[in-house]
């Protein structure tokens, strides 16, 4: 029973990062149609930014209170990564915004191999590890071990994913954003500056990339290859939850997280992707639009 | 009107030569060792890539469709011919059943693609990319999980049955098969997928058939690139055959440009030469060669050739009804 309780911490601790992670692709999916393959790399750079951000911090023995470091290096990396993904958009897919679809696609894959040999250039293969920004305490309740990493990780997640469900569901910018998603031809005549949205979109949804990638750095490993396989698995988590819808997202992460633990803990490590992607199979051909997606209207001849 | 029928004619007799002449030279410089291996190697990677690409162009291109996984297909065809000629054939007949031996490895993909395209095809868009990424991660998942061929550690002990002259034959056995599976009528019907599915089901494609029979020759295409492979490297492991192998070939299509046999073979010539001249680069060559591709994409989002074709490869008659039509 205690290793059960163990383990659905851990499952909820990493599914908490699939799911920030998995946000941004539905995002960016829910309101341009486009699968955005460079996102997974963005969460690597959010996480060197975090890296080099606590580095600082600490290194300069500002004597701030954990805290107050710990919210300094989430700002550094949520401002840092969500310029990037700005920047991003602007240079290299809103050229393509008319040209077929699969263009932007492509881009975003070469985009995505750029981001990620060039921090293997510069900053090299070895696996790093964030200092410690948050001091680490290991409660013991009742044989199961919970430690301020973990209550950090599933609150701020909490938090934030709460604050964006509030963004997109009571502001104007979000109402824009679902309106776009909805119909991008009309949205503009009704005097919405669908660039802009977009734009905000982007930084949205690679700064909630970022507070995930800062939250993976504290409790794991960081390494340049990691976009790939953490981007991969986070998109996995958009479709199994319906790409395209917010909340989806957030349900996918946790799922997705929950099939690697216990995997992990009943089988060889080696089947955790195959057991995944089985699912992942056997889930689409019952419901093609993932759990909480629409039904797709198909155009039936 | 006479004349115009034989210039195509005489076109096909030079095309045919120059292919023969071609081929002659792929045999003998390699024998006369003007080609070292290493140039020897170069050239056969290109004609493994150019296979690749124009197989996968075939569904992402013609058909308009977006598969993510052909290195799973490259796989399964890499494995089983590999096994075959390690396991099953004896070692002295390798030469002569070398060609079987790939048509074996090539079906099995087929057979696999014939597995993913019948579930996929039911819903359209982006369930595809996601059926066969997932495909992808399984076949590595579960190649990684067999001990019997190696498990991660791979396979080898192949012997190097794959030459210039044998990978130039498989470039132009696929260039034939797809261009003239294009120019069919069953192609006419791939064309009009990636233009209107609902018009073409109007018109009586059977959508669902020709998409599924496009899938599989493209799988069954890569199943033999992935054999030429497997006995060029002599060693194949799992982790050649992971998302980034996909990724490859999907940039060369998208740089040789959608829907044109002519771009796939510039596409993957290109990339592959100027990845092997990057070399020197050391790791910057990975930041160089995707960041050109970016460039390409913004300013030419079509890639090089899309949509277009050279001459030679384009049928007479068609070339004729452009050439009354435009007159």
């Amino acid at each position: 029973m205690q290793f059960i309780i163990q383990q659905t911490l851990n499952a909820l601790q990493l599914g908490s990062v699939y799911a920030l992670i998995a946000l941004g692709y539905t995002m960016v999916y829910g309101i341009l149609r486009m699968i955005n393959f460079a996102h997974g790399d963005i969460f690597m750079v959010s996480t060197y930014l975090g890296f080099f951000g606590a580095s600082f911090l600490l290194g300069h023995a500002l004597h701030l209170p954990g805290a107050v470091t710990f919210v300094l290096t989430l700002l550094v990396a949520m401002l840092g990564t969500s310029l990037l993904a700005v920047f991003i958009e602007r240079v290299a897919y809103k050229p393509l915004r008319q040209a077929p679809r699969i263009s932007a696609v492509i881009t975003a894959l070469g985009i995505g191999l750029v981001l990620e040999n060039f921090t293997l250039a510069t900053i090299g293969p070895e696996p790093r590890i964030l200092p410690q920004v948050i001091p680490v305490i290991n409660f013991n309740l009742g044989g199961v071990a919970v430690s301020t990493i973990q209550v950090v990780i599933l609150a701020v997640s909490a938090a934030v994913m709460s604050i964006l469900d509030t963004i997109v569901r009571k502001t104007m910018t979000g109402m824009a954003m679902r309106a776009i998603s909805f119909d991008k031809s009309v949205v503009p005549l009704m005097g919405v500056p669908t660039d802009r949205i977009i734009s905000i979109t982007f930084a949205l949804g690679s700064s909630i990339a970022a507070v995930g990638g800062t939250l993976y750095g504290i409790a794991y490993m960081i390494d340049p290859y990691m976009g790939i396989r953490i981007g991969w698995w986070a998109f996995i988590s958009a479709v199994v939850g319906g790409i395209g819808n917010i909340r989806g997202a957030m349900v996918g992460g946790y799922i997705l997280g929950f099939v690697e633990i216990f995997v992990a803990a009943f089988l060889p490590s080696t089947y955790r992707d195959f057991v995944v992607f089985a699912l992942l199979l056997v889930l689409l051909v019952f419901k093609p639009t993932g759990i909480m997606g629409m039904p797709v209207v198909q155009q039936k001849v | 009107m006479k004349r115009r029928h034989t210039v195509p004619l005489q076109r096909g007799w030079l095309v045919a030569l120059l292919l023969v002449l071609i081929l002659f030279l792929s045999i003998l410089l390699p024998q006369l060792g003007i080609l070292n291996l290493y140039l020897q190697q170069v050239i056969m990677y290109v004609g493994i890539n150019i296979i690749l690409t124009i197989s996968l162009n075939l569904v992402n291109g013609y058909m308009g469709e977006f598969s993510v996984g052909h290195a799973g297909f490259m796989a399964i065809g890499a494995y089983v011919s590999s096994l075959l000629t390690v396991l099953v054939f004896p070692r002295s007949l390798g030469p002569f059943i070398f060609p079987l031996v790939l048509v074996l490895g090539g079906l099995a993909a087929a057979l696999a693609g014939l597995m993913v395209a019948l579930p996929s095809f039911k819903t359209r868009g982006d369930y595809l990319a996601i059926v066969t990424l997932a495909f992808n991660m399984i076949i590595k998942s579960v190649l990684e999980n067999i001990d019997a061929i190696g498990g991660p550690r791979g396979f080898m002990g192949m012997s190097k049955l794959t030459n210039v002259a044998w990978v130039y034959i498989w470039v132009l056995l696929t260039v034939f098969a797809i261009r003239n599976f294009v120019f069919s009528s069953y192609g006419r019907g791939i064309l009009s997928i990636r233009e209107d599915e609902v018009a073409a089901e109007l018109v009586s494609v059977n959508t669902r058939q020709a998409k599924i029979l496009a899938f599989v020759i493209s799988s069954f295409f890569a199943g033999v690139a992935g054999g030429l492979f497997a006995h060029v490297l002599q060693f194949i492991n799992p982790r050649s055959f992971t998302i980034l192998k996909s990724t490859d070939v999907l940039v060369m299509v998208y740089l040789g440009g959608i829907g044109s046999i002519t771009g796939s073979i510039l596409g993957a010539s290109i990339y592959t030469v100027l990845l092997e001249l990057l070399r020197p680069l050391g790791v910057w060559r990975w930041v160089v060669g995707p960041l050109m591709l970016v460039i390409l994409m913004v300013t030419r989002p079509r890639g090089i050739f899309g949509l277009r074709e050279a001459r030679w490869l384009i049928p007479a008659e068609e070339v004729q009804a452009d050439a009354t039509a435009t007159s």
